[in-house]
Protein backbone atom coordinates (compact mmCIF):
# COMPACT_ATOMS: atom_id res chain seq x y z
CA UNK A 1 0.00 0.00 0.00
CA UNK A 2 1.63 3.01 -1.10
CA UNK A 3 -0.78 5.29 1.20
CA UNK A 4 0.72 3.85 4.55
CA UNK A 5 4.35 5.08 3.26
CA UNK A 6 3.63 8.72 3.35
CA UNK A 7 2.75 10.22 6.63
CA UNK A 8 -0.65 10.23 7.55
CA UNK A 9 -1.74 14.19 7.35
CA UNK A 10 -4.59 12.78 10.35
CA UNK A 11 -5.52 10.26 11.68
CA UNK A 12 -8.65 10.84 9.63
CA UNK A 13 -6.99 10.88 6.39
CA UNK A 14 -8.42 7.79 3.71
CA UNK A 15 -5.87 5.04 5.64
CA UNK A 16 -7.39 2.06 4.77
CA UNK A 17 -5.07 0.08 6.82
CA UNK A 18 -5.94 2.13 9.68
CA UNK A 19 -10.10 3.13 9.88
CA UNK A 20 -11.58 4.70 12.79
CA UNK A 21 -12.06 1.52 14.63
CA UNK A 22 -16.42 1.28 15.69
CA UNK A 23 -16.23 -2.72 16.33
CA UNK A 24 -15.70 -2.83 20.14
CA UNK A 25 -18.88 -5.42 20.28
CA UNK A 26 -16.23 -7.80 18.05
CA UNK A 27 -13.06 -7.03 20.40
CA UNK A 28 -11.52 -4.20 22.21
CA UNK A 29 -7.79 -3.43 22.38
CA UNK A 30 -5.76 -4.62 25.58
CA UNK A 31 -5.83 -1.32 27.69
CA UNK A 32 -2.21 -0.60 27.90
CA UNK A 33 -2.23 -0.36 31.64
CA UNK A 34 -3.47 -3.62 31.21
CA UNK A 35 -0.84 -5.00 28.85
CA UNK A 36 1.70 -3.28 31.52
CA UNK A 37 0.74 -5.18 34.46
CA UNK A 38 0.72 -8.57 32.47
CA UNK A 39 4.01 -8.97 30.81
CA UNK A 40 6.10 -9.29 34.10
CA UNK A 41 4.15 -12.44 34.41
CA UNK A 42 5.16 -14.16 30.31
CA UNK A 43 8.77 -13.50 31.61
CA UNK A 44 10.19 -12.60 35.06
CA UNK A 45 7.34 -14.17 37.02
CA UNK A 46 6.87 -17.27 34.51
CA UNK A 47 5.93 -19.49 37.52
CA UNK A 48 3.17 -22.21 37.53
CA UNK A 49 0.27 -21.77 39.63
CA UNK A 50 0.23 -25.08 40.35
CA UNK A 51 3.43 -25.61 41.52
CA UNK A 52 3.58 -25.86 45.16
CA UNK A 53 7.09 -26.44 46.12
CA UNK A 54 8.55 -22.74 44.82
CA UNK A 55 7.75 -19.07 45.37
CA UNK A 56 7.91 -19.12 41.04
CA UNK A 57 5.09 -21.06 41.56
CA UNK A 58 3.03 -19.15 44.96
CA UNK A 59 4.09 -15.77 43.04
CA UNK A 60 2.26 -16.88 39.86
CA UNK A 61 -0.60 -18.49 42.33
CA UNK A 62 -0.88 -15.32 44.05
CA UNK A 63 -1.44 -13.26 41.17
CA UNK A 64 -4.24 -15.83 39.92
CA UNK A 65 -5.99 -15.13 43.14
CA UNK A 66 -5.73 -11.02 43.21
CA UNK A 67 -6.92 -11.41 39.48
CA UNK A 68 -10.14 -13.87 40.54
CA UNK A 69 -10.82 -11.37 43.46
CA UNK A 70 -11.07 -8.55 40.65
CA UNK A 71 -13.50 -10.40 38.35
CA UNK A 72 -15.72 -11.91 41.32
CA UNK A 73 -15.75 -8.29 43.14
CA UNK A 74 -17.26 -6.10 39.07
CA UNK A 75 -19.77 -8.86 39.52
CA UNK A 76 -20.52 -9.03 43.22
CA UNK A 77 -19.88 -12.61 42.97
CA UNK A 78 -17.13 -14.74 46.03
CA UNK A 79 -14.03 -15.92 44.37
CA UNK A 80 -14.26 -18.92 44.64
CA UNK A 81 -17.65 -19.04 42.41
CA UNK A 82 -15.18 -17.95 39.90
CA UNK A 83 -13.59 -21.00 37.57
CA UNK A 84 -11.47 -19.75 34.60
CA UNK A 85 -11.66 -20.81 31.38
CA UNK A 86 -10.28 -20.09 27.79
CA UNK A 87 -13.09 -16.89 26.76
CA UNK A 88 -17.11 -16.99 26.85
CA UNK A 89 -17.02 -19.95 24.00
CA UNK A 90 -15.64 -22.30 26.56
CA UNK A 91 -17.40 -20.76 29.71
CA UNK A 92 -20.89 -21.39 27.41
CA UNK A 93 -20.19 -25.02 26.69
CA UNK A 94 -19.06 -25.46 30.22
CA UNK A 95 -22.14 -24.24 31.74
CA UNK A 96 -24.68 -25.48 28.76
CA UNK A 97 -23.19 -28.64 28.21
CA UNK A 98 -21.79 -29.57 31.96
CA UNK A 99 -25.52 -28.10 33.71
CA UNK A 100 -27.74 -30.13 31.11
CA UNK A 101 -25.37 -33.57 31.41
CA UNK A 102 -24.91 -33.43 35.19
CA UNK A 103 -28.85 -32.41 35.94
CA UNK A 104 -30.19 -34.80 32.95
CA UNK A 105 -31.78 -36.79 35.45
CA UNK A 106 -34.42 -33.63 36.12
CA UNK A 107 -35.57 -33.75 32.76
CA UNK A 108 -33.76 -32.92 29.06
CA UNK A 109 -35.35 -29.52 27.90
CA UNK A 110 -33.64 -26.43 27.75
CA UNK A 111 -34.99 -22.92 26.96
CA UNK A 112 -32.68 -20.23 25.01
CA UNK A 113 -32.88 -17.33 22.68
CA UNK A 114 -33.34 -17.34 18.62
CA UNK A 115 -30.92 -14.18 19.45
CA UNK A 116 -28.51 -15.89 21.40
CA UNK A 117 -24.66 -15.55 19.99
CA UNK A 118 -23.68 -19.00 18.11
CA UNK A 119 -21.69 -19.83 21.61
CA UNK A 120 -25.15 -20.94 23.34
CA UNK A 121 -27.02 -21.83 20.26
CA UNK A 122 -24.07 -24.27 19.21
CA UNK A 123 -23.83 -26.45 22.23
CA UNK A 124 -27.85 -26.30 22.65
CA UNK A 125 -28.05 -27.72 18.97
CA UNK A 126 -25.05 -30.34 19.98
CA UNK A 127 -26.91 -31.57 23.29
CA UNK A 128 -30.13 -32.10 20.78
CA UNK A 129 -28.06 -33.88 19.23
CA UNK A 130 -27.49 -36.34 22.48
CA UNK A 131 -31.38 -36.75 23.07
CA UNK A 132 -31.94 -33.17 24.97
CA UNK A 133 -34.92 -30.97 23.39
CA UNK A 134 -35.06 -27.60 23.09
CA UNK A 135 -36.92 -23.99 22.80
CA UNK A 136 -35.49 -21.48 20.71
CA UNK A 137 -37.46 -18.36 21.82
CA UNK A 138 -38.20 -15.96 19.20
CA UNK A 139 -37.75 -12.48 20.93
CA UNK A 140 -40.06 -9.25 20.38
CA UNK A 141 -39.43 -7.07 17.32
CA UNK A 142 -37.70 -5.20 19.46
CA UNK A 143 -34.99 -7.63 21.05
CA UNK A 144 -36.74 -8.34 24.23
CA UNK A 145 -37.76 -11.57 25.80
CA UNK A 146 -41.60 -11.55 26.34
CA UNK A 147 -41.91 -12.89 30.01
CA UNK A 148 -45.44 -14.54 29.42
CA UNK A 149 -44.24 -16.44 26.56
CA UNK A 150 -41.05 -17.30 28.82
CA UNK A 151 -43.11 -18.33 31.58
CA UNK A 152 -45.50 -20.98 28.69
CA UNK A 153 -42.11 -22.37 27.40
CA UNK A 154 -41.15 -23.95 30.62
CA UNK A 155 -42.12 -27.81 30.83
CA UNK A 156 -42.04 -29.84 33.85
CA UNK A 157 -38.90 -31.19 32.12
CA UNK A 158 -37.03 -28.15 31.57
CA UNK A 159 -33.72 -28.60 33.10
CA UNK A 160 -32.02 -25.40 31.74
CA UNK A 161 -32.47 -21.76 30.68
CA UNK A 162 -29.88 -19.81 28.94
CA UNK A 163 -30.28 -16.02 28.01
CA UNK A 164 -27.48 -13.29 27.80
CA UNK A 165 -27.75 -9.98 29.50
CA UNK A 166 -26.46 -7.76 26.61
CA UNK A 167 -26.83 -8.83 22.50
CA UNK A 168 -23.93 -8.67 20.93
CA UNK A 169 -25.48 -7.53 17.48
CA UNK A 170 -28.19 -5.15 18.17
CA UNK A 171 -27.02 -4.01 22.42
CA UNK A 172 -30.42 -5.04 23.90
CA UNK A 173 -30.26 -5.52 27.83
CA UNK A 174 -32.58 -8.79 28.72
CA UNK A 175 -34.34 -8.78 32.00
CA UNK A 176 -32.57 -11.55 33.65
CA UNK A 177 -33.82 -10.43 36.91
CA UNK A 178 -37.78 -11.23 36.03
CA UNK A 179 -36.23 -14.25 33.86
CA UNK A 180 -34.18 -15.88 37.05
CA UNK A 181 -37.15 -15.23 39.29
CA UNK A 182 -39.31 -16.98 36.96
CA UNK A 183 -36.52 -19.91 36.65
CA UNK A 184 -36.47 -20.33 40.12
CA UNK A 185 -39.82 -20.43 40.70
CA UNK A 186 -39.97 -23.33 38.66
CA UNK A 187 -36.65 -25.21 39.94
CA UNK A 188 -34.62 -24.35 36.43
CA UNK A 189 -31.35 -23.45 36.30
CA UNK A 190 -30.20 -20.19 34.69
CA UNK A 191 -26.92 -19.42 32.74
CA UNK A 192 -26.25 -15.83 31.41
CA UNK A 193 -23.78 -15.26 29.01
CA UNK A 194 -22.65 -11.50 30.13
CA UNK A 195 -19.57 -11.58 27.61
CA UNK A 196 -20.65 -8.02 26.04
CA UNK A 197 -21.77 -6.74 29.60
CA UNK A 198 -19.03 -6.21 32.22
CA UNK A 199 -18.08 -3.17 32.32
CA UNK A 200 -21.27 -1.81 30.51
CA UNK A 201 -24.21 -2.78 32.67
CA UNK A 202 -23.89 -3.32 36.44
CA UNK A 203 -23.87 -6.57 37.62
CA UNK A 204 -24.54 -8.17 41.15
CA UNK A 205 -24.60 -11.73 41.70
CA UNK A 206 -25.25 -11.60 45.30
CA UNK A 207 -28.64 -10.08 44.18
CA UNK A 208 -29.31 -11.40 40.79
CA UNK A 209 -31.13 -14.96 40.39
CA UNK A 210 -28.21 -16.54 37.93
CA UNK A 211 -26.70 -19.64 38.42
CA UNK A 212 -23.96 -19.51 35.84
CA UNK A 213 -22.59 -16.61 33.65
CA UNK A 214 -20.05 -16.77 31.58
CA UNK A 215 -17.43 -14.07 30.83
CA UNK A 216 -15.01 -12.92 28.74
CA UNK A 217 -11.81 -10.64 29.17
CA UNK A 218 -11.14 -9.46 25.38
CA UNK A 219 -14.64 -7.32 25.13
CA UNK A 220 -13.95 -5.65 28.66
CA UNK A 221 -10.20 -3.99 27.03
CA UNK A 222 -8.39 -7.59 28.33
CA UNK A 223 -6.31 -9.87 25.96
CA UNK A 224 -7.99 -12.37 24.19
CA UNK A 225 -8.22 -16.01 25.09
CA UNK A 226 -9.32 -15.76 28.75
CA UNK A 227 -12.36 -15.64 30.70
CA UNK A 228 -14.13 -17.26 33.43
CA UNK A 229 -17.26 -19.03 34.47
CA UNK A 230 -19.19 -18.25 37.95
CA UNK A 231 -20.63 -20.85 39.22
CA UNK A 232 -22.77 -20.34 42.42
CA UNK A 233 -22.20 -21.54 45.53
CA UNK A 234 -25.62 -20.94 47.37
CA UNK A 235 -27.47 -23.12 46.33
CA UNK A 236 -24.42 -25.06 44.94
CA UNK A 237 -25.02 -25.54 41.32
CA UNK A 238 -22.57 -28.84 39.73
CA UNK A 239 -21.66 -28.91 36.31
CA UNK A 240 -20.01 -31.82 34.66
CA UNK A 241 -16.21 -30.71 33.65
CA UNK A 242 -15.90 -30.60 29.92
CA UNK A 243 -11.94 -30.95 29.85
CA UNK A 244 -10.12 -33.29 31.62
CA UNK A 245 -6.48 -33.46 33.33
CA UNK A 246 -5.23 -32.78 36.28
CA UNK A 247 -8.35 -31.43 38.32
CA UNK A 248 -7.63 -27.67 37.91
CA UNK A 249 -10.30 -25.34 38.93
CA UNK A 250 -11.72 -27.83 41.55
CA UNK A 251 -11.97 -30.26 38.89
CA UNK A 252 -14.19 -28.03 37.14
CA UNK A 253 -11.79 -26.91 34.02
CA UNK A 254 -8.44 -28.65 33.99
CA UNK A 255 -5.58 -27.39 32.05
CA UNK A 256 -1.98 -25.26 33.73
CA UNK A 257 -3.32 -21.41 34.25
CA UNK A 258 -2.69 -19.28 31.69
CA UNK A 259 -1.01 -16.44 34.46
CA UNK A 260 -0.70 -13.28 32.31
CA UNK A 261 -3.90 -13.84 30.61
CA UNK A 262 -5.47 -14.31 33.77
CA UNK A 263 -3.51 -10.92 35.29
CA UNK A 264 -5.25 -9.24 32.58
CA UNK A 265 -8.35 -10.32 32.90
CA UNK A 266 -8.31 -9.08 36.65
CA UNK A 267 -6.81 -5.79 35.59
CA UNK A 268 -8.96 -5.02 33.32
CA UNK A 269 -12.34 -5.98 35.37
CA UNK A 270 -10.72 -3.62 38.04
CA UNK A 271 -10.79 -1.16 35.75
CA UNK A 272 -13.59 -0.95 34.53
CA UNK A 273 -15.32 -1.65 38.09
CA UNK A 274 -13.34 1.73 38.76
CA UNK A 275 -14.13 3.52 35.76
CA UNK A 276 -17.42 2.62 33.94
CA UNK A 277 -19.61 4.98 35.42
CA UNK A 278 -17.90 7.77 34.23
CA UNK A 279 -17.02 5.97 31.12
CA UNK A 280 -20.46 4.83 29.97
CA UNK A 281 -21.82 8.45 30.70
CA UNK A 282 -19.11 9.57 27.88
CA UNK A 283 -20.08 6.95 25.52
CA UNK A 284 -23.47 7.42 25.71
CA UNK A 285 -23.03 11.25 25.28
CA UNK A 286 -21.37 9.70 21.95
CA UNK A 287 -23.71 7.68 21.07
CA UNK A 288 -26.52 10.02 21.03
CA UNK A 289 -24.38 12.12 18.89
CA UNK A 290 -23.62 9.83 16.50
CA UNK A 291 -27.80 8.40 16.26
CA UNK A 292 -28.74 11.89 16.07
CA UNK A 293 -26.31 13.00 13.35
CA UNK A 294 -27.45 9.66 10.97
CA UNK A 295 -31.06 10.07 12.31
CA UNK A 296 -31.21 13.27 10.53
CA UNK A 297 -31.39 11.00 6.89
CA UNK A 298 -34.47 9.40 5.88
CA UNK A 299 -35.53 6.03 6.40
CA UNK A 300 -32.64 5.20 9.04
CA UNK A 301 -34.23 2.50 12.02
CA UNK A 302 -32.18 1.58 14.79
CA UNK A 303 -32.69 -2.46 15.07
CA UNK A 304 -33.33 -3.38 18.77
CA UNK A 305 -35.25 -1.44 22.06
CA UNK A 306 -33.72 2.05 22.32
CA UNK A 307 -34.28 1.90 25.97
CA UNK A 308 -33.50 -1.03 27.27
CA UNK A 309 -29.68 -1.11 25.52
CA UNK A 310 -26.11 -0.55 26.05
CA UNK A 311 -25.06 3.26 24.82
CA UNK A 312 -21.75 1.14 23.11
CA UNK A 313 -23.80 -0.44 20.55
CA UNK A 314 -25.88 1.27 17.59
CA UNK A 315 -27.39 -1.11 15.02
CA UNK A 316 -29.14 0.57 12.48
CA UNK A 317 -30.49 -0.40 9.17
CA UNK A 318 -29.74 2.40 5.89
CA UNK A 319 -33.15 1.58 3.88
CA UNK A 320 -32.32 0.66 0.35
CA UNK A 321 -28.74 0.40 0.44
CA UNK A 322 -27.15 -2.98 0.24
CA UNK A 323 -24.85 -3.49 3.67
CA UNK A 324 -21.74 -5.06 1.47
CA UNK A 325 -21.56 -2.20 -0.64
CA UNK A 326 -22.49 -0.02 2.52
CA UNK A 327 -18.91 -1.75 4.33
CA UNK A 328 -17.06 -0.87 0.92
CA UNK A 329 -17.67 2.59 0.83
CA UNK A 330 -17.02 3.50 4.47
CA UNK A 331 -13.21 2.31 4.37
CA UNK A 332 -12.50 5.39 6.89
CA UNK A 333 -14.43 3.29 9.71
CA UNK A 334 -14.19 -0.40 10.89
CA UNK A 335 -17.33 -1.74 11.59
CA UNK A 336 -19.77 -4.81 10.97
CA UNK A 337 -22.65 -5.47 8.89
CA UNK A 338 -25.69 -7.46 9.74
CA UNK A 339 -25.24 -8.79 6.20
CA UNK A 340 -23.13 -11.86 5.42
CA UNK A 341 -22.54 -11.22 2.08
CA UNK A 342 -18.93 -12.71 1.50
CA UNK A 343 -21.00 -16.44 1.18
CA UNK A 344 -22.46 -17.05 -2.04
CA UNK A 345 -25.69 -17.71 -0.14
CA UNK A 346 -26.61 -14.15 0.40
CA UNK A 347 -27.13 -14.53 4.66
CA UNK A 348 -28.66 -11.72 6.56
CA UNK A 349 -28.21 -12.05 10.41
CA UNK A 350 -29.99 -13.98 12.05
CA UNK A 351 -30.45 -11.52 14.70
CA UNK A 352 -31.98 -9.50 12.95
CA UNK A 353 -34.15 -11.46 10.89
CA UNK A 354 -35.23 -13.19 14.39
CA UNK A 355 -36.34 -9.23 15.30
CA UNK A 356 -38.49 -9.86 12.12
CA UNK A 357 -36.78 -7.45 10.32
CA UNK A 358 -37.12 -8.03 6.17
CA UNK A 359 -34.71 -8.85 4.33
CA UNK A 360 -33.82 -5.24 2.82
CA UNK A 361 -33.46 -3.81 6.23
CA UNK A 362 -31.60 -6.98 7.35
CA UNK A 363 -28.79 -6.56 4.58
CA UNK A 364 -28.77 -2.94 5.06
CA UNK A 365 -27.50 -2.61 8.32
CA UNK A 366 -24.44 -1.40 9.98
CA UNK A 367 -23.46 -2.25 13.88
CA UNK A 368 -21.31 0.64 15.10
CA UNK A 369 -19.85 -0.08 18.35
CA UNK A 370 -18.14 2.57 20.82
CA UNK A 371 -15.46 2.11 23.40
CA UNK A 372 -12.87 3.88 25.56
CA UNK A 373 -10.87 5.48 22.84
CA UNK A 374 -13.31 6.58 20.85
CA UNK A 375 -13.22 10.79 20.74
CA UNK A 376 -16.01 13.14 19.21
CA UNK A 377 -13.90 13.82 16.29
CA UNK A 378 -14.49 10.17 14.95
CA UNK A 379 -18.28 10.60 15.58
CA UNK A 380 -18.09 13.28 13.85
CA UNK A 381 -16.17 11.68 10.65
CA UNK A 382 -18.37 9.09 11.05
CA UNK A 383 -21.54 11.28 10.57
CA UNK A 384 -20.51 12.73 7.91
CA UNK A 385 -18.97 9.71 6.10
CA UNK A 386 -22.16 8.17 6.45
CA UNK A 387 -24.39 10.82 5.32
CA UNK A 388 -22.25 11.45 1.83
CA UNK A 389 -22.18 7.35 1.42
CA UNK A 390 -25.71 6.93 1.88
CA UNK A 391 -26.56 9.89 -0.66
CA UNK A 392 -24.22 8.66 -3.20
CA UNK A 393 -25.53 4.59 -3.05
CA UNK A 394 -29.31 5.74 -2.80
CA UNK A 395 -28.53 7.83 -6.06
CA UNK A 396 -27.48 4.43 -7.18
CA UNK A 397 -30.39 2.19 -6.05
CA UNK A 398 -32.74 1.33 -8.05
CA UNK A 399 -35.27 0.64 -4.78
CA UNK A 400 -34.85 4.26 -3.19
CA UNK A 401 -35.44 5.33 -6.46
CA UNK A 402 -39.25 3.52 -6.77
CA UNK A 403 -39.57 4.42 -3.31
CA UNK A 404 -38.89 8.23 -3.59
CA UNK A 405 -41.63 7.31 -6.96
CA UNK A 406 -43.88 6.11 -3.86
CA UNK A 407 -44.12 2.21 -5.25
CA UNK A 408 -44.75 -0.30 -2.55
CA UNK A 409 -41.68 -2.41 -2.62
CA UNK A 410 -43.61 -5.02 -0.47
CA UNK A 411 -45.78 -5.48 -3.65
CA UNK A 412 -43.19 -5.70 -6.18
CA UNK A 413 -43.29 -9.18 -8.09
CA UNK A 414 -39.31 -9.66 -7.84
CA UNK A 415 -37.52 -12.50 -9.93
CA UNK A 416 -35.87 -14.18 -7.56
CA UNK A 417 -32.68 -15.79 -8.04
CA UNK B 1 -12.14 -8.91 1.03
CA UNK B 2 -10.08 -8.13 -1.91
CA UNK B 3 -11.50 -6.46 -4.98
CA UNK B 4 -9.74 -6.15 -8.08
CA UNK B 5 -8.95 -2.55 -9.35
CA UNK B 6 -11.70 -2.47 -12.11
CA UNK B 7 -14.53 -3.40 -9.60
CA UNK B 8 -12.88 -0.79 -7.39
CA UNK B 9 -13.00 1.99 -10.57
CA UNK B 10 -16.52 0.81 -11.28
CA UNK B 11 -17.83 1.05 -7.68
CA UNK B 12 -15.73 4.58 -6.72
CA UNK B 13 -16.51 6.43 -10.05
CA UNK B 14 -19.62 4.61 -11.53
CA UNK B 15 -20.75 5.46 -15.38
CA UNK B 16 -23.76 5.71 -16.90
CA UNK B 17 -25.84 5.90 -13.47
CA UNK B 18 -29.13 7.12 -13.93
CA UNK B 19 -32.45 6.71 -15.72
CA UNK B 20 -34.26 6.92 -19.17
CA UNK B 21 -37.86 7.93 -19.53
CA UNK B 22 -39.52 4.66 -19.39
CA UNK B 23 -42.64 5.56 -21.89
CA UNK B 24 -40.83 6.31 -24.44
CA UNK B 25 -40.97 3.94 -27.21
CA UNK B 26 -37.09 3.53 -28.40
CA UNK B 27 -36.58 2.85 -24.26
CA UNK B 28 -36.44 -0.87 -23.17
CA UNK B 29 -36.18 -1.56 -19.20
CA UNK B 30 -34.84 -5.04 -17.56
CA UNK B 31 -35.47 -5.12 -13.96
CA UNK B 32 -34.01 -8.39 -12.32
CA UNK B 33 -32.94 -9.26 -8.89
CA UNK B 34 -34.44 -9.14 -5.50
CA UNK B 35 -33.84 -7.25 -2.35
CA UNK B 36 -33.80 -10.11 -0.28
CA UNK B 37 -31.44 -11.83 -2.10
CA UNK B 38 -29.27 -8.60 -1.68
CA UNK B 39 -29.12 -7.28 -5.46
CA UNK B 40 -31.59 -5.63 -7.71
CA UNK B 41 -30.26 -4.16 -11.32
CA UNK B 42 -32.19 -1.96 -13.37
CA UNK B 43 -30.90 -1.74 -16.67
CA UNK B 44 -32.30 0.94 -19.45
CA UNK B 45 -31.38 1.22 -23.24
CA UNK B 46 -32.43 3.76 -26.09
CA UNK B 47 -32.62 2.46 -29.10
CA UNK B 48 -32.31 4.03 -32.53
CA UNK B 49 -34.43 3.29 -35.72
CA UNK B 50 -30.90 1.40 -37.02
CA UNK B 51 -31.59 -1.11 -33.65
CA UNK B 52 -28.53 0.68 -32.36
CA UNK B 53 -27.98 1.32 -28.21
CA UNK B 54 -27.37 4.85 -28.45
CA UNK B 55 -27.56 5.36 -24.18
CA UNK B 56 -27.37 2.83 -21.80
CA UNK B 57 -28.27 3.99 -17.92
CA UNK B 58 -28.39 1.81 -15.09
CA UNK B 59 -28.94 1.81 -10.89
CA UNK B 60 -28.04 -1.19 -9.00
CA UNK B 61 -28.65 -2.18 -5.06
CA UNK B 62 -26.29 -4.76 -4.34
CA UNK B 63 -22.51 -5.24 -3.78
CA UNK B 64 -19.29 -3.55 -5.20
CA UNK B 65 -19.52 -6.46 -7.83
CA UNK B 66 -23.08 -5.98 -8.64
CA UNK B 67 -22.42 -2.44 -9.16
CA UNK B 68 -19.64 -2.79 -11.50
CA UNK B 69 -20.80 -5.36 -13.36
CA UNK B 70 -23.75 -3.25 -14.25
CA UNK B 71 -21.72 0.20 -14.47
CA UNK B 72 -19.22 -2.30 -16.76
CA UNK B 73 -21.97 -3.09 -19.49
CA UNK B 74 -23.78 -0.02 -19.96
CA UNK B 75 -20.39 0.86 -21.78
CA UNK B 76 -20.40 -1.90 -23.65
CA UNK B 77 -23.83 -1.64 -24.64
CA UNK B 78 -23.35 2.05 -26.29
CA UNK B 79 -22.73 1.77 -29.76
CA UNK B 80 -23.88 -2.24 -30.33
CA UNK B 81 -27.01 -3.54 -31.94
CA UNK B 82 -29.43 -4.99 -29.55
CA UNK B 83 -28.24 -8.40 -30.77
CA UNK B 84 -25.06 -7.86 -30.25
CA UNK B 85 -25.54 -6.83 -26.96
CA UNK B 86 -27.99 -10.04 -26.45
CA UNK B 87 -25.09 -12.03 -27.34
CA UNK B 88 -23.18 -10.87 -24.00
CA UNK B 89 -22.31 -13.59 -22.05
CA UNK B 90 -21.69 -13.42 -17.95
CA UNK B 91 -18.69 -14.84 -18.71
CA UNK B 92 -16.98 -11.92 -20.19
CA UNK B 93 -18.36 -9.55 -17.80
CA UNK B 94 -16.69 -11.54 -15.05
CA UNK B 95 -13.15 -12.27 -16.76
CA UNK B 96 -13.16 -8.43 -17.41
CA UNK B 97 -13.32 -7.60 -13.72
CA UNK B 98 -11.64 -10.27 -12.89
CA UNK B 99 -14.80 -11.37 -10.21
CA UNK B 100 -13.87 -14.00 -8.03
CA UNK B 101 -16.31 -17.34 -7.91
CA UNK B 102 -18.37 -15.91 -4.71
CA UNK B 103 -19.42 -12.84 -7.18
CA UNK B 104 -20.03 -15.06 -10.33
CA UNK B 105 -23.73 -14.40 -9.71
CA UNK B 106 -23.16 -10.33 -10.11
CA UNK B 107 -22.07 -11.24 -13.76
CA UNK B 108 -25.22 -13.79 -14.11
CA UNK B 109 -27.36 -10.84 -13.00
CA UNK B 110 -25.93 -8.22 -15.58
CA UNK B 111 -26.57 -10.49 -18.61
CA UNK B 112 -30.19 -11.13 -17.34
CA UNK B 113 -30.57 -7.52 -17.06
CA UNK B 114 -29.09 -7.25 -20.53
CA UNK B 115 -31.62 -9.84 -21.91
CA UNK B 116 -34.48 -8.32 -20.01
CA UNK B 117 -34.02 -4.72 -21.29
CA UNK B 118 -34.00 -6.10 -25.36
CA UNK B 119 -36.97 -8.42 -24.66
CA UNK B 120 -38.61 -4.99 -23.40
CA UNK B 121 -37.35 -2.96 -26.59
CA UNK B 122 -38.75 -5.56 -28.86
CA UNK B 123 -41.85 -6.22 -27.24
CA UNK B 124 -42.40 -2.62 -27.38
CA UNK B 125 -41.38 -2.84 -31.53
CA UNK B 126 -43.67 -5.43 -32.24
CA UNK B 127 -46.34 -3.38 -30.53
CA UNK B 128 -45.67 -0.57 -32.83
CA UNK B 129 -45.83 -2.77 -35.50
CA UNK B 130 -48.92 -4.44 -34.96
CA UNK B 131 -50.06 -0.77 -33.95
Amino acid sequence: MSASLEMPVSKHAEDSMHPIYLDYSATTPVDPRVAAKMIPYLTEDFGNPASRSHPYGWTAEKAVENAREEVAKLVGADPREIVWTSGATESNNLAIKGAANFYSGKGKHIITVATEHKAVIDPVRELERQGFEATFLEPEPNGLVDLEKFKAAIRPDTVLASVMLVNNEIGVIQDITAIGNICRENGVIFHVDAAQATGKVHIDLDKLPVDLMSFCAHKTYGPKGIGALYVRRKPRIRIEAQMHGGGHERGMRSGTLATHQIVGMGEAFRIAREEMDLENARIRRLSDKLLHGLETMEEVYVNGDLEHRVPHNLNISFNYVEGESLIMAVKGIAVSSGSACTSASLEPSYVLRALGRSDELAHSSIRFSIGRFTTEDDVDYTIELMKSKIDKLRELSPLWEMFKDGIDLSKVQWAAH
Amino acid sequence: MAYSDKVLDHYENPRNVGTLDKNDPNVGTGMVGAPACGDVMKLMIKVNDSGIIEDAKFKTYGCGSAIASSSLVTEWLKGRTIDEAYAIKNSEIAEELALPPVKIHCSVLAEDAIKAAVADIKAKQAAKETA
